[in-house]
């Protein structure tokens, strides 16, 4: 994989709860197409264990990405560890994917989490917003770089959610809490 | 069944022996997901299950919690009311599991607890003190998927749940474990690693003590490489499990992306129930309609049993007079040849199979496709190939050759790889 040499850092997870792969998988590739650096944490990422790999690794930007309906509570525990750590406090913090158990769009929990410290809150995977989000993140960075340099591809902007939830993910109760 | 259960000679388990005498009369036994929070709906959805139109065992899934070992939250949960995705089996009192199975769990219908934990030491105590024998997972499909537990310890665990088992099963009742490896990561896993660390792992349980298993594989893209996992699966049981166990074949319905149609999910658990009796499965592990879209409810768990029950009653009927095949093994499919060298690559690393597993694992020789866990090497890549099978694009330090499509070593997109997540919903919504 080539890197921009003005990429970003990303560090990506799933929730403390949250056994899915496929959408973590796919995130790291799409970022990577944009140019960015990928470090992958995989599915149940404890909100201690994300803390320590923010402090050894010094992510440019944090994502978290929620298949299984915890993507709220997983959430607003990871953010609001990670903000306890004052050389923590001003990295960027995206949570996306499903946030709660109902499958619809809850603008309350997107609310709670950015005042807990999220930077921005993708409710039902919404793909093309996340690519503009980190378009300007690098463009902090890259002046050069803008949405349309990050390849966002019609197909892949549909809800990443849903096309990648599998119950291997959970092999507990479905797919959803 | 041709070489599976030995009902003759093999020790019984409750679970193994249902299976065992419902193949012997030729019936497909179909088994749902289902798990509640709430015990009165978990009895409702096990007495449908019992009394459903087709040959039935139980599951009791329990709930996410559960599974982290985080009974703290399950506790929280059960005080304020709030809704589990399961039954949280080990946080409620053995009595009220006890009475929740009454006149249900019996040898006309055993009862599987199906959990997805790495450490089930509390687990395996919990379902015996409620009179319950029989559940699945293993070392390292419960371990790699999953989380991020270290294969050791997950090994460590699974080989004292093992004994814990055989040791608190009262006598003359022996537990049953099925081995959940046939089924890493649902989906994207080529045939020969699923049949490999289901062989494997059914090794590994018998060398605990466990007498009696089955062995899993997951449906996947394209039913005649499946027909060569299945028939594959058995020859290395065969081979491989000690004389003396009880086994049986387990198949699970497509565990990927789901067909977002009703007709298009029904026909996908139908070609599922086909495919398990062609190839002799004795079990099947359906899902429903609404597995797109969110937990199904009980009534779409048993309708989904039914279809596949009747689908594989009229598959039988035509097996038997005669009007399609049985599969017979090929000489040598190419799926047995590499599951079979995986195998055995694994077994000469260590007399003990745990310890085999995982050096394995840190030298590569097992290496699962895009499994982002920190002991997996992650250097293996497969592909959907233009015919619909299941390929190597890459295969790391594994005993095997890559024989994905020509350049088939170029870097997989995010496009590409959500085209073959994809691919088995698109052909059968179409």
């Amino acid at each position: 994989m080539v890197h921009s040499q003005h990429g970003l850092h990303v560090l990506v997870c799933g929730g403390a709860s949250d056994a899915h792969t496929w959408n973590l998988v796919c995130l790291q590739l799409l970022l990577e197409e944009a140019g960015h650096r990928v470090t992958n944490l995989g599915p149940c990422v404890p909100e201690e264990l994300l803390a320590q790999e923010c402090l050894t690794h010094r992510p440019d930007a944090v994502v978290i990405g929620s298949v299984n309906g915890h993507g709220y509570q997983d959430g607003l525990r990871a953010v609001r560890r990670l903000r306890r750590e004052p050389s923590l406090a001003a990295v960027p913090v995206a949570l996306g994917g499903k946030l709660g158990v109902d499958g619809v769009r809850d603008a309350a929990a997107a609310d709670a989490l950015r005042a807990a410290g999220c930077t921005a809150v993708f409710d039902d995977g919404d793909l093309a917003a996340f690519h503009t989000w980190v378009g300007g993140l690098a463009g902090h960075s890259a002046p050069t770089r803008t949405t349309a340099d990050l390849g966002v591809r019609a197909g892949a902007t549909a809800d990443l959610g849903a096309r990648t939830r599998a119950t291997a993910g959970a092999p507990t109760g479905g797919s959803r809490a | 069944m041709s070489t599976g259960p030995s009902p003759a000679t093999a020790p019984a388990s409750p679970f193994g022996r249902f299976v065992a005498d419902a193949a012997a009369d030729g019936r497909l036994v179909v088994q749902p997901r289902m798990g509640f929070g709430d015990p009165a709906r978990m009895r409702h959805g096990l007495e449908r299950t019992r009394f459903a139109a087709a040959t039935t065992v139980g599951t009791l899934t329990l709930d996410s919690y559960t599974r982290l070992g985080d009974h703290a939250a399950v506790r929280r949960a059960l005080r304020a009311g709030l809704p589990l995705n399961g039954y949280p089996l080990v946080d409620l009192p053995a009595g009220r599991t006890r009475r929740l199975l009454d006149g249900l769990l019996g040898p006309d219908f055993p009862v599987q607890v199906r959990h997805g934990s790495a450490r089930p030491a509390a687990i395996v105590k919990a379902m015996t003190r409620a009179g319950l024998d029989a559940t699945e997972g293993g070392p390292v499909s419960y371990c790699l998927p999953y989380g991020r537990t270290p294969l050791r310890e997950s090994v460590d665990q699974w080989a004292r749940a093992c004994e814990l088992l055989t040791r608190l099963v009262p006598a003359p009742r022996l537990p049953h474990l099925e081995t959940f490896g046939g089924c890493l990561l649902g989906q994207l896993c080529p045939p020969a690693l699923l049949v490999a660390v289901s062989v494997l792992e059914a090794l590994f349980f018998t060398q605990h003590g466990i007498r009696s298993v089955s062995l899993s594989y997951a449906q996947q893209t394209h039913p005649g490489q499946d027909e060569d996992a299945l028939l594959a699966l058995r020859r290395l049981a065969a081979r491989f499990l000690p004389a003396g166990t009880d086994w049986h074949l387990v198949l699970y319905t497509y565990m990927g992306v789901f067909p977002r149609t009703g007709p298009g999910a029904r026909r996908l658990l139908e070609d599922s129930a086909r495919l398990a009796v062609r190839t002799g499965v004795e079990r099947l592990v359906v899902k429903t309609a609404a597995e797109a879209h969110r937990i199904p409810s009980v009534a779409e768990n048993i309708g989904a049993l039914e279809s596949a029950g009747t689908a594989a009653e009229l598959a039988a009927a035509r097996l038997r007079d005669g009007r399609t095949p049985r599969c017979v093994p090929p000489a040598d499919s190419e799926v047995h040849a590499e599951a079979r060298a995986l195998v055995e690559a694994v077994l000469d690393l260590s007399p003990d199979v745990g310890l085999a597993l995982r050096t394995a694992f840190a030298h590569g020789l097992l290496d699962v496709p895009y499994c982002l866990h920190p002991d997996n090497a992650g250097r293996a890549r497969s592909v959907v190939d233009a015919s619909g099978r299941l390929r190597w694009s890459s295969v790391g330090a594994m005993p095997l050759t890559a024989d994905g499509p020509p350049g088939g070593h170029e870097v997989m997109t995010s496009a590409g790889l959500l085209t073959a997540l994809n691919s088995v919903a698109l052909r059968y919504d179409r």
